[in-house]
């Protein structure tokens, strides 16, 4: 091993050390807890970066980061069309779509008992199944473009969405719907001012699960025929011509869109649930 | 009785609208080869036509029952057309993958649980990464490997591992510490080392999160077992089955492999269930 890799090491216990002392010592503080995580991401990179020089490792097998980095800077061009292709038209499409439908669905369902008690159980089974497994019929039935992927997405989101939406609705507690009886509020305004809203944080759980599914299904329908861009396309002519670290780019756009994606659901849930107790000011 | 009757209610409205959907979206090809043939179809003919095609836009349910009932008992186990032979494929790299990441989840969440630095520098990263569709990287990590020599159940165990390491780490993380102070305090009064505070109280109570958690794990192991099969021209398993489906346009094979995965995933869900039962109620800890 050259020296880079030693060095790498060297790095990596002198940030575990620092990590260590910083979290027993101010781990309550708030810089403390952006500090640490952000310190343990930089020895990972290094480390990376370190043994996979200091080891001679084949680019072919793992490329360094930095390599990944040049890739990604030379080929914006390429990984935003990609980019536009599988997440703005594919996954966002189905993804809106299929949320919107599992909303609208656990509505219709919660005025009949009967229909929740047997959809739930059906819902929450399809929800474990290897839903992915679609892909191939769907793309057949809608053909090789985003709105094969789109459809894909929509199949994967709906169900964890309508069975979160469906617990939401029915997580008002007999005293708050008394209330609103005995205000006389018909079932329209009983829905939008009380149940809605209630069941709000069960939806957000249920779309922040949907962001990921929603990436996966729309890289993974690509596998099974797409126009000549898209992320699940590249990745798998990429690796056909063994250029990897243009997939190592396209993992790295997809896993900002992932993050991105994710994050911004998270701001919206500050939003819209203020008034819950996990997102009150301590 | 309460709940079996709006189950079946629900399933037989699922099967009347497939059965629905199947005559429309079958028709176009009846009426195609009719025009062809310069004969008129009537609307029984047109039902019964487009319940028996070879190649189906949507094969109707009886048919999809019938292919799977031929590749599960219809076939001699060793055959390639085989569903329980590559049923057993992908069964076996979803085992070793889901015993793979049961086992790092299992390490990392009691590291966790010890250790503030690693709490405070791993989760945060653990968390993140679930955000990142990381079967995408599933065809790299085959074609890796297999330059590496190893192909075959390592690469598909791998993966699969991936998948289903988070849900056990998390659901972990939070029974480790489902423990009370009261409790651990009680411990501590004993002066009771470390290991022994993990081996009688932490892990005891933690039995509930972590039967929640290994169902949802080996879910995600068996799909990412599938999705591993897909790229690089694996030959074996229900992921190959569902590709070499999508290539010919042999529509009622790939259905009855979803089908045979859907049953496999069920079958892995009740039988974590049937241990987690039995385990709780030898534990006293049965709800």
């Amino acid at each position: 091993m050259s020296w880079q890799g030693w060095a790498a090491l060297a790095f990596w216990i002198a940030t575990s050390a620092l990590n260590v002392t910083i979290a027993n010592r101010w781990g309550g503080h708030r810089w403390a807890r952006i500090f640490v995580p952000v310190l343990f991401g930089i020895t990972l990179l290094v480390l990376w970066q370190g043994m996979v020089i200091g080891l001679g490792v084949s680019p072919v097998i793992l490329p360094p980061p930095s390599m990944i980095a040049a890739r990604f800077a030379e080929s914006t061009g390429l990984l935003w069309g990609d980019f536009a292709q599988t997440i703005l038209k594919g996954a966002l499409a189905g993804y809106v779509i299929g949320c919107g439908a599992a909303v609208l669905v656990a509505i219709v369902v919660d005025r009949s008992p009967f229909l929740q008690r047997g959809l739930l159980p059906v819902g929450n089974f399809v929800a474990a199944l290897p839903i992915v497994g679609i892909a191939p019929i769907l793309v057949m039935w809608f053909g090789f473009d985003w709105q094969s992927k789109a459809a894909v997405v929509v199949v994967m989101v709906f169900f964890p969405v309508l069975v979160n939406m469906v617990a939401g609705l029915a997580a008002t507690d007999a005293l708050q719907r008394d209330l609103m009886q005995t205000y006389s509020a018909t079932y329209r305004q009983s829905l939008l001012k009380m149940r809605l809203p209630a069941a709000m944080p069960f939806l957000f759980n249920g779309l922040k699960i949907a962001t990921t599914l929603a990436l996966i299904g729309a890289i993974v329908a690509e596998f099974f025929g797409s126009p000549t861009r898209g992320m699940g396309f590249r990745i798998s002519t990429a690796v056909g011509q063994l250029d990897m670290p243009l997939v190592w780019s396209e993992i790295a756009v997809a896993a900002l869109a992932g993050s991105g994606f994710f994050g911004m659901m998270v701001l919206i849930e500050k939003v819209v649930t203020f008034w819950h107790p996990s997102q009150r000011a301590k | 009785m309460k709940t079996i009757l709006p189950i079946l209610t629900v399933v037989a409205a699922i099967v009347v609208l497939w059965y629905g959907a199947a005559v429309w979206l079958n028709s176009k090809w009846v009426y195609d080869q009719a025009a062809r043939a310069g004969t008129e179809v009537t609307t029984a003919q047109l039902i019964s036509e487009t319940m028996a095609q070879e190649r189906p836009v949507l094969p109707a349910p009886h048919q999809v029952l019938a292919g799977l009932w031929d590749g599960v008992a219809g076939q001699k186990i060793t055959s390639k057309r085989s569903l329980v032979y590559h049923g057993w494929v992908t069964l076996s790299a979803t085992m070793a993958g889901f015993v793979l990441g049961t086992a790092a989840g299992l390490i990392l969440a009691i590291g966790i649980v010890h250790s503030r630095a690693m709490d405070m520098s791993v989760m945060p990263w653990a968390i993140a990464s679930q955000t990142i569709p990381i079967l995408a990287i599933a065809p790299m990590v085959i074609v890796v490997l297999a330059s590496l020599g190893i192909k075959g159940l390592v690469p598909k165990a791998i993966i699969a591992a991936y998948l289903s390491f988070f849900p056990i780490l998390v659901g972990m993380v939070k029974g480790l510490r489902a423990p009370d102070g009261m409790q651990l305090d009680l411990l501590r009064t004993y002066n009771t080392p470390r290991a022994a505070v993990l081996w009688k109280l932490r892990l005891p109570s933690s039995m509930p999160y972590l039967f929640a958690s290994l169902k949802v794990g080996v879910a995600a192991a068996l799909v990412g077992t599938i999705v591993a099969e897909l790229p690089a021209g694996a030959t074996a398993g229900l992921g190959a089955r569902l590709l070499s489906g999508s290539y010919y346009g042999q529509t009622v094979q790939i259905w009855a492999a979803l089908f045979a995965a859907a049953l496999l995933a069920a079958a892995l869900v009740a039988v974590v269930g049937a241990i987690e039962a039995v385990t709780l109620k030898r534990m006293g800890m049965a709800r």
